[in-house]
């Protein structure tokens, strides 16, 4: 899947995957796709729970290479 | 839509009780809540420029994880809480967790409103030029007055 910028959120821990993919959209446009990869297991119901309640569309949530891997859409 | 608004009450000043306020404001802040936390009692700690002070006590604490067993009675040797602490701090470093300092300020930057217990800082006599800036300084009245128009309110 194609996207305008990435965030490593590798080794980081709750709530920093969260908060700073929110960081990371703020200098985005609409329509933009963030890609964001984490390894803490809890970013995955997280990050389906941050898009639900800002908006933003979770296009993908999987994982590559041991690793969880989403796709955001920015509203 | 709205934003949603969150309060929250800080009263504790030990490292692990330091957490939990500030994640969740942090979060809420990024989900675009509204968030204002009001800091009292030992919660103030939290205000304090440097918090290299704030540490983890094994004594009456005991479902904190040990490496070793330990008897209660050890705890009290002198030296016990520093080593705790500087065992737990290394142990969130090496799993990612914030440090207390960053996660502050990434509410702050995220414009999560701070307050300080007016009452707490005449009472311990607190000099004001060791917290932070970009606080106020208020009582339970100001509190009150946001707590009353949010959905999520706790006591921490």
């Amino acid at each position: 899947m194609n996207f305008d910028k990435e965030f490593d959120a590798s080794g980081l821990a709750c709530p920093l995957p969260i908060v700073k993919t929110k960081k990371s959209l703020a200098d985005m446009a609409p329509g933009q796709v963030l890609r964001v990869v984490a390894t803490d297991p809890g970013s995955v119901c997280d990050m389906a729970a941050f898009a639900e309640q800002t908006g933003h569309a979770l296009l993908h949530s999987g994982s590559e290479g041991g690793k969880y891997v989403f796709f955001l859409k920015k509203a | 839509m709205t934003a949603k608004k969150m309060a929250i009450i800080a009263t504790k000043g030990a490292l692990d009780m330091a957490y939990p306020p500030l994640i969740l404001a942090s979060t809420a802040a990024a989900l675009g809540w509204e968030v204002q936390v009001f800091f009292t009692f030992y919660g103030l700690q939290l205000l304090r420029k440097d918090l290299s002070g704030i540490a983890i006590s094994p004594l009456a604490n005991p479902a904190m994880p040990m490496p070793v067993p330990m008897p209660v009675i050890v705890s009290v040797l002198p030296g016990m809480q520093a080593m705790a602490t500087s065992m737990m701090k290394a142990k969130m470093k090496k799993k990612g967790v914030a440090s207390l300092t960053e996660l502050r300020d990434l509410c702050q930057e995220a414009e999560v409103k701070f307050i300080a217990c007016q009452m707490t800082v005449d009472l311990f006599e607190f000099d004001k030029n060791d917290f932070i800036d970009g606080i106020e300084y208020g009582g339970a009245a100001t509190f009150m007055k946001f707590a009353g128009e949010t959905d999520v309110c706790l006591f921490i």
